[in-house]
């Protein structure tokens, strides 16, 4: 039984992972989608933001499809009670991830109705990241399940303000580390408005953070006497204070790099004080569905560890390659 | 209206529409690859054009295929629940390696190939090509590994409680029909490519348009249109037998086969009565048999030899199959002509056969989704072949009113794709080459 824990424990981490770099990666090109019609004011320019995310954000997505797969292949009863449970709310999230990619294509090809598939991809790039903030929040904060743990809630269980608010803190993340790629990819008054949209975003995500910071303790209160909840909040303030020292030098270097770590101290307290629930059941505790309860087989876990050790590193290797293909600054014209 | 049903709809519906891009995808990151491959050892102007289009087509077709595969792996939690708690410990890593091993290789070099043609070295665009032709084949390799399993389930156990524990998994990944399927499937892909490169060739030949540079599309398209058709008859009559061999009820439903029958015939055409227990048409006497294992007498398993609770939809899967085969044997017949018009140096002036070209594009789909309607259907009532019915497996907190509600929406939303699909579609090839 030993040696299956260590795995659960293992994959509870992995799955941490992937969705950490779901969050930074897709985070970016959906917090462009998000800014876009804030920052971009004329085609010229929401050419050139959308081409910055062009090439990449399908593989970005990715993180999010190796993501579900693992929870799906590590712990299938979290991922069926999860999936069908919301059912509505996951309805909403395949349709968001639907149009934010349809949208890019469709306007590159369709200039008469432009406007329409922008405004599609804006309402893409928000919703997803907010529904997905809303999906975590309602399993940290927790929602009702049966004996056979399933859900016995309803769509309004999950727009409950408090995993609403889970929502709002993801939202206001992905759309910062949207600026950062913004400024880093941008050149003249589209730089500057970017960089104008990060001193607000900046403000907006210290009270969010904060907030974040409180709540959670109050949902899990032992995050206090965890040494990792300290060192969340000091890379989040470390992140946000990175962030606050560029704007006001105005080096734009290695801005993503800084948000992220931002989003990685909002991770780590995250999934600290969720360990090891995977599912937190309301008001009954004990049916909560937790790594130990809903994993697979040892040989299962196993043959997984495998695969994404090996297999995760050269993703990471091939992905730092195509990058550096389209690093500098992105131009208007596609191809 | 019943949930389970409503969720297989939705299921068949969705996963047809998006079946409908990687379909495209297989072939094209081939056809691509061939060009490029040419423009590297010939360095002729030509062959980067070409390869640039198909780019731009690929782009295209990729996007609505990530988009539409996002709603197939939510789908298995969603609609699917009991299914997923049961085979967890096999499906899910099946999924998780297609996204860790195949699908991160296929959407990152993607983007080079359609976004870096001037970043890049041509050797480095070439070993783009190369390794999205590998990721889509792999991740089509992956896929087909976990409907195979349901198809011929292979290396598990079953404990206690009725879960399927995983007991060896290079069994279970090749299981015995995962590779006969991926070669048919694959041959399907680069059959539906060959046509739609040799349609689009062909409307810009008969037009007049892109000059040397169509007619050399024409001459790829039309070659790799006379020979997949042939190359798809011999792993379609490979897979035939296995099925016989593996799921005798599907096979026998393919071919109307009540009785068990030493010298079974062939059908070309027919209705299936299954209340009556009959098969009308016209059919070729012990062809089956001879084409089982070359013997005009041999023996093939009736539909009679199993309880009536375990027969598919008999007649559906017929049909299915044989709009499969006909659409086939139709295609052979078009590739070899268009070969032999090509060899006599004839092709560019058969203005027929070049203004019929275009409207073949969509034949292969129709072949390829009838195809996997014999073969999903014909699995029918089991979600897993004799281990676990589909009505066991739909997922029990979801009302069937919420599933209409979401297949409603699918519906819309995937209409709105296909239209835009068709019109960009269109839209890139009067652009042109």
């Amino acid at each position: 039984m030993e040696n299956i824990q260590n795995f659960q424990v293992l994959w509870f981490i992995l799955i941490a992972i992937l969705f950490l770099g779901y969050a930074l990666l897709d985070g970016f090109d959906l917090g462009i989608g998000a800014l876009l019609p804030f920052i971009g004011k004329n085609k010229e320019e929401k050419d050139i933001l959308i081409n910055s995310i062009g090439p990449v954000w399908d593989g970005n997505e990715v993180w999010l499809v190796a993501g579900a797969g693992a929870l799906f292949a590590a712990f299938p009863q979290a991922y069926a009670t999860a999936f069908s449970g919301f059912y509505l709310g996951m309805l909403l999230i395949v349709f968001a991830l639907i149009f934010r990619a349809v949208s890019m294509e469709f306007r590159a090809h369709d200039e008469r109705r432009a406007w329409f598939w922008e405004k599609i991809l804006f309402a893409g790039s928000c919703l997803a990241p907010l529904l997905l903030g809303i999906t975590l929040g309602n399993v940290i904060y927790g929602v009702p399940l049966d004996d056979r743990m399933e859900f016995t809630g309803s769509l309004l269980t999950l727009l409950r303000p408090v995993p609403f608010l889970f929502g709002i803190v993801g939202l206001s993340a992905i759309v910062l580390q949207g600026a950062s790629y913004a400024i880093l990819k941008t050149e003249g008054e589209l730089h500057l408005r970017a960089i104008k949209a990060m001193h607000i975003l900046l403000m907006i995500n210290m009270l969010t953070a904060g907030l974040y910071f409180v709540m959670l303790a109050c949902i899990s209160p032992s995050l206090l006497s965890s040494p990792l909840f300290y060192m969340a909040i000091l890379l989040a303030l470390l992140g946000l204070g990175e962030l606050v020292f560029s704007l006001s030098k105005e080096s734009s270097a290695n801005l993503l790099g800084k948000s992220s770590l931002y989003f990685l101290g909002l991770w780590l307290v995250t999934v600290t004080a969720h360990f090891p629930n995977l599912i937190k059941a309301a008001d009954t505790p004990y049916l909560s569905i937790t790594i130990y309860n809903s994993s697979t087989g040892l040989y299962t876990l196993q043959v997984m560890s495998v695969i994404a050790l090996v297999g995760m590193p050269i993703v990471v290797g091939y992905t730092v390659f195509a990058y550096r293909i389209f690093k500098g600054k992105a131009k208007a014209q596609r191809y | 209206m019943d949930a389970v049903l409503l969720a297989r709809v939705q299921f068949a519906f969705t996963v047809g529409f998006h079946f409908l891009f990687p379909a495209m995808t297989l072939g094209t990151s081939l056809t691509i690859l061939i060009s490029e491959s040419l423009y590297l050892i010939k360095k002729d102007e030509i062959y980067r054009k070409i390869t640039d289009f198909l780019a731009r087509l690929l782009g295209l077709i990729f996007v609505i295929g990530v988009a539409t595969g996002i709603t197939m792996e939510f789908s298995f939690g969603m609609n699917w629940s009991g299914y997923s708690r049961v085979v967890g410990d096999i499906f899910g890593p099946i999924l998780a390696a297609e996204a860790i091993i195949a699908f991160f290789l296929e959407a990152v070099f993607i983007g080079v190939l359609i976004f870096a043609r001037n970043k890049v070295s041509p050797k480095v665009y070439w070993l783009s090509a190369l390794l999205v032709f590998i990721g889509s084949h792999l991740s089509a390799f992956w896929i087909l590994a976990a409907n195979s399993w349901m198809q011929t389930p292979a290396g598990f156990q079953i404990d206690g409680t009725g879960k399927i524990i995983l007991s060896s998994f290079r069994q279970a990944v090749f299981n015995p029909s995962t590779m006969i399927r991926l070669f048919h499937t694959t041959m399907a892909s680069w059959m539906t490519c060959a046509i739609m490169i040799a349609g689009i060739a062909g409307y810009y030949v008969s037009k007049g348009l892109h000059g040397e540079t169509a007619k050399k599309m024409l001459k790829m398209g039309i070659i790799l249109f006379a020979i997949t058709p042939l190359l798809q008859l011999s792993t379609g009559h490979i897979h035939a037998i296995q099925v016989i061999d593996a799921q005798p009820e599907k096979a026998a439903a393919l071919e109307g086969l009540f009785e068990t029958t030493k010298g079974a015939p062939l059908y070309l055409a027919g209705y299936v009565d299954a209340e009556k227990e009959k098969t009308y048409g016209v059919y070729i006497p012990r062809l089956l048999s001879f084409l089982y294992n070359f013997d005009l007498d041999s023996e093939i398993k009736g539909l009679k030899e199993f309880p009536k609770e375990h027969w598919p939809p008999v007649n559906i899967v017929f049909q299915a199959y044989h709009v499969m085969v006909g659409v086939g044997m139709l295609a052979i017949f078009l590739g070899l002509l268009g070969l032999i018009l090509l060899v006599r140096n004839k092709l560019f002036e058969a203005t027929t056969y070049l203004f019929i070209l275009p409207f073949l594009i969509p034949l292969p789909h129709i072949a390829h989704e009838a195809g996997w309607v014999a073969a999903e259907v014909g699995r029918q009532p089991w979600i897993i072949y004799k281990l676990m019915k589909t009505a066991d497996a739909a997922s029990v907190v979801v009302p069937a009113n919420q599933i209409f509600f979401s297949l409603i929406m699918f519906t819309i939303v995937y209409s709105l794709i296909f239209a835009m699909f068709v019109l960009v579609f269109v839209r890139i090839m009067k652009k042109g080459l």
